[in-house]
């Protein structure tokens, strides 16, 4: 929609009239993947300034952080980020536990690093059909949905639920994997290795959708550290920075895995890391499946009115988009003081309006979808 | 078609750890973090004799940083300064090569203060570092940061929106999740939910 009444002329360097009109894209439009406004100025094709509006959806998760239970709180994490639920549940319980100090049974440990790497990959592969969308191509959308299914089928079958899991608790988990799970995780394995080289020959290597990419939207180094983005954004500029590898948490360590980074720093870098991303994911998820250990899954005792020692306590984790972490400030009452959530998406969309400037429309949105933006993510 | 996919660097970090996290060998079948797991909280063993400090990692800049226990807080240092030096301390640790995490608030009713938090994370070693300042709560002002850290433009705007709290200097201190016509403060602790 052009907003006529902010017209405004004014004179270029060369004495032409230099107009620019400003544009609305969102907040309802199918390429910001929610309610995301973002106010564009626009000079013909080119982007002079755009600027996001956000707190469409806010709902203000710290408030009700305030108000509840650490119990009661835990299902809220899972509708922070929707598509990677399981990594957002894991930041909150792990501040929760920092503080308690409980130690987390081994088994346990194991399935939450299953259940986090298998939702990776299903927010991996919903960001790739609608990033695709966003090119133009409606195909991949349907075969990403295809395998991202057989991941849902495989968490409904121990959490209940297909998207706000809350299968963590403070403490273990909800309940133990059975067999079903794990001989379905093993299929889905075998399955998933060649589906990613079919997507590398469908759609990476092909030129028309390489050109979209290559060189678009270049996010440096530099720009990335003063926004404090964070995730594939930060990895496809070239800085190998990942929650599981700087500070390993939960049982990260004990996986051989590699931190996939790209120099270019343009959208196709941000692309390639998400794709290889799936690959390590895989290798992650087989290893913890050989290694799975037996024994219980949740502490024997959890108090059941829980009361964290004054203080705060941080506890950071790697989601799908970057690093996720939950502050939690303590008075020694069964309700937290304070909870801090602090999301990817935000810090990752704060440097668009830098990125975006000069770029041509279609380009600046080549360069929103390779954010990987979830818009409840940033709005809480 | 000639193009080929550019492969993957194998990134150089190893993985880097808390001091008292236990070393990981990720080529080993791993035993020795598996068996700390196992064993149950001992609550009611005596205290063991205070442990030394831990490292500051910011101990050359001459700010107050102190190291803390990781594995019990989650970040490696912290310090408290006094608000007018936030601007000073934010481009010591820019020139540290840190990257601003978040901005927020905490708001202490019966102290009469509010606090603004600092978080920092380094992007290519394991160091968190939280810088704390308290401002009255009835005069809430800041130097805003963005001019170091432009990500700190939206954290402040944040903080503006839930704590009231006014970032002197920045550019544009209107609503950024409440509404635009919002005049509340929803974090305070004052105000009812």
């Amino acid at each position: 929609m052009i907003v006529k009444d902010q017209l405004k002329t004014e004179l270029s360097a060369d004495g032409a009239p230099r107009e620019t009109f400003v544009i609305n894209l969102g907040p309802q439009h199918p390429a910001t993947h929610g309610v995301l406004r973002v106010k564009m100025t626009m000079d013909g094709e080119y982007i002079v300034r755009a600027e996001p509006v956000c707190g469409y959806i806010h709902r203000m998760q710290e408030k009700m952080g305030e108000n509840r239970t650490y119990a009661q709180f835990l299902p809220n994490t899972s509708r922070i980020d929707y598509l990677s639920a399981m990594t957002y549940t894991h930041g909150f319980v792990g501040a929760v536990e920092r503080a308690a100090k409980l130690q987390v049974p081994p088994r346990a440990e194991y399935i939450r690093v299953i259940t986090s790497e298998l939702n990776r990959i299903s927010s991996h592969l919903v960001w790739w059909g609608a990033f695709l969308m966003d090119l133009g191509g409606f195909t991949p959308m349907l075969y990403a949905f295809d395998d991202r299914e057989k991941i849902l089928d495989l968490l409904e079958g121990i959490t209940g639920s297909r998207l706000t899991y809350s299968y963590y608790r403070i403490g273990g988990l909800y309940n133990d994997v059975d067999d079903t799970f794990i001989n379905g995780t093993r299929a889905f394995v075998a399955q998933m290795r060649p589906r990613l080289k079919m997507y590398r020959d469908l759609v990476t290597d092909n030129i028309i959708f390489r050109k979209r990419l290559i060189d678009i939207g270049p996010i440096s180094k530099e720009m990335c550290r003063k926004y404090g983005a964070t995730g594939p954004v930060i990895r496809g500029s070239g800085v190998p920075y990942d929650v599981r590898r700087i500070e390993p948490y939960s049982v990260y360590s004990e996986f051989d895995f590699i931190i996939p980074t790209f120099e270019e720093c343009d959208s196709m870098a941000r692309y390639l890391v998400r794709m290889e991303e799936m690959a390590q994911s895989l290798r992650i998820i087989e290893q913890a499946l050989d290694k799975l250990p037996a024994g219980p899954v949740m502490v024997e005792k959890v108090p059941r009115v829980l009361k964290l020692p004054a203080g705060d306590y941080c506890y950071a984790v790697e989601a799908a988009r970057g690093r996720f972490s939950v502050r939690i400030v303590s008075d020694n009452k069964e309700i937290p003081y304070r909870v801090k959530l602090r999301t990817p998406s935000l810090s990752n969309l704060s440097l668009f309006e830098e990125a975006s400037q000069g770029m041509l429309l279609p380009d600046a949105l080549a360069l929103m979808g390779s954010l990987d933006l979830v818009i409840p993510d940033i709005d809480r | 078609m000639s193009t080929s996919v550019p492969q993957p660097k194998v990134d150089g970090v190893q993985p880097a750890t808390p001091p008292t996290a236990p070393k990981p060998a990720p080529a080993a079948p791993a035993k020795p973090a598996v068996a700390a797991g196992v064993q149950p909280p001992t609550p009611s063993q005596p205290a063991p004799p205070p442990a030394p400090p831990p490292p500051n990692p910011l101990a050359h800049l001459p700010l107050p940083f102190k190291g803390v226990d990781y594995a019990a807080k989650g970040f490696h240092c912290e310090a408290t300064v006094s608000p007018d030096q936030v601007v000073v301390v934010a481009e010591m640790l820019d020139k540290e090569g840190l990257a601003l995490d978040t901005i927020t608030g905490v708001d202490w009713l019966a102290e009469g203060q509010m606090e603004v938090v600092y978080d920092f994370f380094h992007p290519a070693k394991a160091l968190r570092v939280v810088v704390r300042t308290r401002i009255p709560r009835d005069n809430p002002e800041i130097p805003s940061i963005h001019k170091v850290f432009p990500g700190a433009n939206w954290h402040e705007r944040e903080t503006h929106d839930f704590f009231g709290i006014r970032f002197l200097g920045h550019p544009n201190l209107t609503p950024f999740l409440l509404p635009e016509d919002a005049d509340y403060h929803p974090l305070r602790k004052d105000y009812a939910a």
